[in-house]
């Protein structure tokens, strides 16, 4: 069941609109719920090809050799790949947008790092020939130690997962083994606090299971080109890295898809296209790559287990005056998006209150296990999980109902978050006092009287001096902890603010801008003179000057040519803004 | 033995988007000699409505019935670039772009029917109907068919638009972590009533509910499709689901949605939703996107619930009946807390 509160922040919203608002049935619907919605395994090919890859069955492993000629010789196999066979066999998903170091092969070469790696690509007339031919590829294993927890994985000396970051970390900003955020002084509100709460979860890692496996069919379609049936949750981010990995210009790939069988996550990695294009480039007909519910399970990446510490110091009024937290995501093998979610969480922390002094250290470790990717509330979902368990306990250390302690703590607009940015648009204060409402949990008149709007700003928008340190040097796990380096002043920026464009429909987009006249309702008028549909016959007018339109705003700039080696292809690629750069 | 009831709650909130930017969305419009549009994009619709949300803010900012806008999507040769469906972005980004595509198109649209009419531009207003007329004088009028038809064979002009919304670039700063995140926040709050059996560490939920602060709810049958699937993903993140059962030991690996616990039908509690509209000042129309935060709320609910009934804290994700009952054990039976109003 779903109600509205309309008379929340009514001042701030224009409800004079047409058809936003309006529960429409979608317009894929029929589609849907007849069956005949095309996915990416609906399309038929004249002399479809299969393709099935062989893989690791140890979680790490050196290659000593891979021996095909069984199963190239096998029925129906119509061609054997191997990792030379890739044009770029190293490739990492956010090279698209320069972050990070190309870790990860397509198909395995001298080291195999999780069970379940790809090694050998086997493409046969029938799923059953290439899944027969698959158990005929033999290959030649040394099982080297592995490494499964994410601490351990960061003590020296454990075995080295990755080579591309040899100390089982990935590296920030070509410095730091961990993603550093620094508000303040936790260690001296430690001091002065009443009640300190500290305490370890974990988040196992999930998998997505979508309804429809991840999968793609590769086909050549006439001058020159690659036609891709794709469940990809990024349609040009899979055809920037299969472009990327296949080394083929990028107009040289049509990419179909956009009706997805469920992804949360799962299907931005391209697990499965740049082989099947691979194969259609290497036997010049369709290939599809579809993996099986097994291979989903166990080796189609899942949400990254994520171990958090937190530790508040909370004062005898409930008001919380440190946070601090450690954590660490598990990426698996290859980096994938991990790096990307590990920055994401630090900007979260210290979650939706307004706490004095935040320190976090987020680590992304490498383990030997299927590399883990996005999943529906990347880089939040756990360590929101977390956060709401120990405010738990917090209201419980200093006696205070748990949500009165949320209100008491909640970020209101105007104060200043742990990222050095200013709070604007906040309603969490909202949410907890219509949700105690509708539940009957009773609220003090204090609490209730409560506003996001009202109460933040002021001292609370101060940046306190902030305490900074060196740990955790890029290559000296001895330096994961040490002592202060300095003291930033109070008020220190560093970071230039970005422009945020403003749209209709808020508050602070008003007047309307004059290129978007207001709705009208309809006032039904007889229809005079203007029938319906007014055929005209075709009138060519050569001479007609060229049409002037209104001049709409402008749109926001486009980002600046790339800079990009001439040698690399697939999407544009931005500069790089956080991590490593690409070398 | 016995079953204890407890509840609990969380607050959350979340960012709209990919984090530091440097995410871009396009999308074209243009209409066809009926006065019929066609949105291309290239964004997914992954069942989270991408098509539907985009037709109905293309057809607010054309000002022009639903019916008659039909949304493309995703062919990368028709569509124009876009990161993706991933990071909530979909309804906020790509909407944005829409609404700017939509806009262009609207420009030349008026300007046809400026000329038929012989009115200025800048005096007409669209009734949603179809119909373009002069504001304040609906007689004077033209419907947005036959503008199209003049402005194709008679005109000569393109009723199109393109579209981009971008989020630029940030950086990082490596000390102190001092960045320009994301731009729009999504709210929530969402109190969990459970049940638990200390002989079994069985877990039942027995109802929730919520409020949402989503910034505008664009499509409210698809804001609750979102939120109602997103609890049930939510009850199962708590409750049941991993690929590894003992982590970080990787053994026991379900391979199959036989082994693969979640929750069946039997296990849906019934659910309440209140959404409120914060318009976010750089969202489409303010909407700002509940894609993702919707199962948030709900993990740390139950766990704090479950602790409320029998006095066990699990840290661990799944809560599952072995960690329950190991915790009571060591608690020597279970300890229910407090029972909180209206539980």
């Amino acid at each position: 069941m779903l109600e509205f509160r309309k008379d929340l922040f009514a001042a701030e919203r224009d409800d004079n609109l047409n058809v936003v608002g309006k529960g429409a049935q979608r317009q894929d619907m029929p589609g849907h719920v007849t069956g005949r919605s095309p996915f990416f395994d609906d399309h038929a090919f004249e002399g479809l090809l299969h393709l099935k890859v062989v893989r690791s069955p140890h979680h790490h492993a050196r290659i000593r050799h891979i021996d095909t000629s069984a199963a190239e010789r096998a029925p129906g196999v119509k061609r054997v790949l191997r990792g030379a066979d890739v044009p770029v066999n190293k490739n990492t998903l956010l090279s698209l947008i320069n972050f990070g170091k190309d870790d990860e092969p397509t198909l395995a070469v001298s080291k195999v790092s999780y069970k379940g790696e790809p090694v050998v690509a086997i493409i046969a007339e029938t799923e059953h020939q290439a899944l027969a031919a698959r158990a005929l590829v033999r290959v030649d294993y040394e099982v080297i130690p592995h490494v499964f927890d994410v601490e351990e994985a960061l003590k020296p000396g454990a075995p080295v997962v990755n080579e591309t970051y040899p100390n089982n970390y990935f590296d920030y900003h070509d410095r730091y083994d961990h993603s550093k955020l620094r508000f303040g002084d936790v260690e001296r509100a430690f001091a002065g606090a009443d009640f300190i709460v500290d305490d370890r979860y974990q988040m196992s890692p999930i998998e997505h299971a979508p309804t429809e496996t991840n999968g793609s069919i590769a086909a050549p379609e006439q001058n020159d080109r690659f036609v891709v049936h794709s469940c990809a949750q990024g349609l040009f981010f899979s055809l920037g890295t299969a472009a990327k990995i296949l080394n083929l210009e990028s107009n040289r790939l049509h990419f179909v898809g956009g009706t997805v069988g469920g992804g949360f996550g799962g299907k931005v990695d391209s697990l499965t296209e740049p082989l099947s294009i691979l194969g259609a480039m290497m036997t010049g007909q369709p290939v599809r790559y579809v993996l099986d519910r097994e291979e989903e399970m166990l080796y189609g990446s899942p949400r990254g287990a994520e171990r958090i510490y937190i530790k508040d110091g909370i004062m005898r009024d409930g008001r919380i005056v440190a946070r601090r937290i450690r954590s660490y995501f598990d990426a698996g093998a290859y980096t994938r998006l991990s790096s990307y979610a590990a920055i994401k969480c630090t900007a979260h922390l210290p979650g939706p209150y307004t706490i004095p002094n935040v320190s976090a250290d987020i680590y992304v470790a490498y383990t030997n296990r299927c590399p883990s990717t996005a999943m529906r509330g990347f880089g939040i979902t756990a360590v929101d999980f977390a956060l709401e368990v120990h405010m738990d306990k917090g209201a419980e250390a200093c006696g205070m109902d748990p949500m009165e302690f949320r209100i008491l703590n909640a970020y209101r607009d105007g104060d200043m978050k742990a990222h050095r940015r200013v709070a604007k648009n906040t309603a969490l204060i909202e949410c907890v006092q219509v949700v105690a409402d509708k539940t009957g949990w009773p609220l003090s008149d204090q609490a209730r009287r409560q506003s996001s709007l009202t109460g933040g700003g002021g001292a609370r928008a101060d940046i306190p001096a902030t305490v900074l340190d060196d740990n955790g040097r890029i290559g000296r796990p001895e330096t994961r902890t040490g002592p202060v380096t300095e003291t930033l002043p109070a008020g220190t920026m560093r970071i230039p603010m970005t422009k945020q464009p403003i749209m209709e429909g808020s508050a602070e987009a008003r007047p309307t801008p004059p290129a978007v006249p207001q709705y009208e309702p309809y006032r039904p008028t007889p229809p005079a003179n203007q029938p319906a549909y007014q055929p005209q016959p075709y009138q060519p007018t050569p001479t007609a000057p060229p049409p002037t339109q209104a001049a709409p705003p402008s749109p926001p700039s486009a980002p600046p040519p790339a800079s990009a080696p001439p040698t690399q292809h697939g999407a544009v690629r931005f500069s790089s803004v956080f991590g490593t750069r690409r070398r | 033995m016995a079953r204890h009831r407890g509840r609990g709650m969380a607050s959350v909130n979340y960012p709209i988007g990919m984090n530091l930017g440097g995410d871009p969305s396009q999308a074209l419009i243009h209409s066809n000699p009926d006065g019929k549009f066609t949105v291309a994009l290239s964004a997914i619709d992954l069942g989270q409505g991408m098509k539907q949300v985009t037709r109905q803010v293309a057809a607010e900012t054309l000002g022009v019935p639903m019916e008659d806008v039909y949304v493309d999507t995703a062919d990368s040769d028709t569509g124009p670039h876009d990161m993706g469906s991933f990071a909530s972005r979909g309804t906020h980004r790509m909407g944005n772009a829409v609404i700017a595509a939509a806009r262009e198109a609207r420009g030349v649209l008026l300007e046809a029917a400026a000329e038929e009419l012989e009115v200025n531009a800048g005096d007409l207003v669209t009734d949603g109907r179809g119909n373009i007329h002069v504001k304040g004088a609906p007689s004077r009028s033209i419907t947005v068919k036959a503008t199209a038809q003049a402005a194709q064979f008679k005109q000569g002009k393109t009723i199109a638009g393109r579209g981009i919304f971008l989020i630029p670039l940030s950086t990082v700063d490596p000390q102190t972590g001092e960045m320009n995140p994301n731009t729009a926040f999504a709210h929530a709050s969402l109190v969990a009533d459970v049940e638990v059996d200390d002989e079994t560490g069985e877990v039942t939920v027995l109802k929730m509910a919520s409020a949402y602060e989503l910034g505008r709810a664009i499509n409210p049958k698809m804001v609750e499709q979102q939120l109602v699937g997103g609890a049930w993903m939510g009850i199962s993140h708590a409750l049941y689901e991993t690929p590894e059962p003992y982590y970080p030991d990787p053994s026991h690996g379900p391979r199959d949605f036989n082994e693969y616990l979640m929750p069946g039908p039997g296990d849906i509690a019934p659910y309440s939703i209140t959404v409120l509209e914060r318009p976010a000042p750089d969202g489409p129309f303010g909407g700002k996107g509940p894609g993702e935060m919707c199962a948030n709320p709900v993990l740390p609910a139950i766990a704090n619930a479950v602790y409320n009934a029998v006095g066990v804290r699990v840290n661990d994700l799944p809560i599952t009946p072995e960690k329950i009952l190991r915790g009571i054990k060591a608690n020597g039976g279970a300890r229910p807390q407090p029972r909180r109003g209206g539980g």
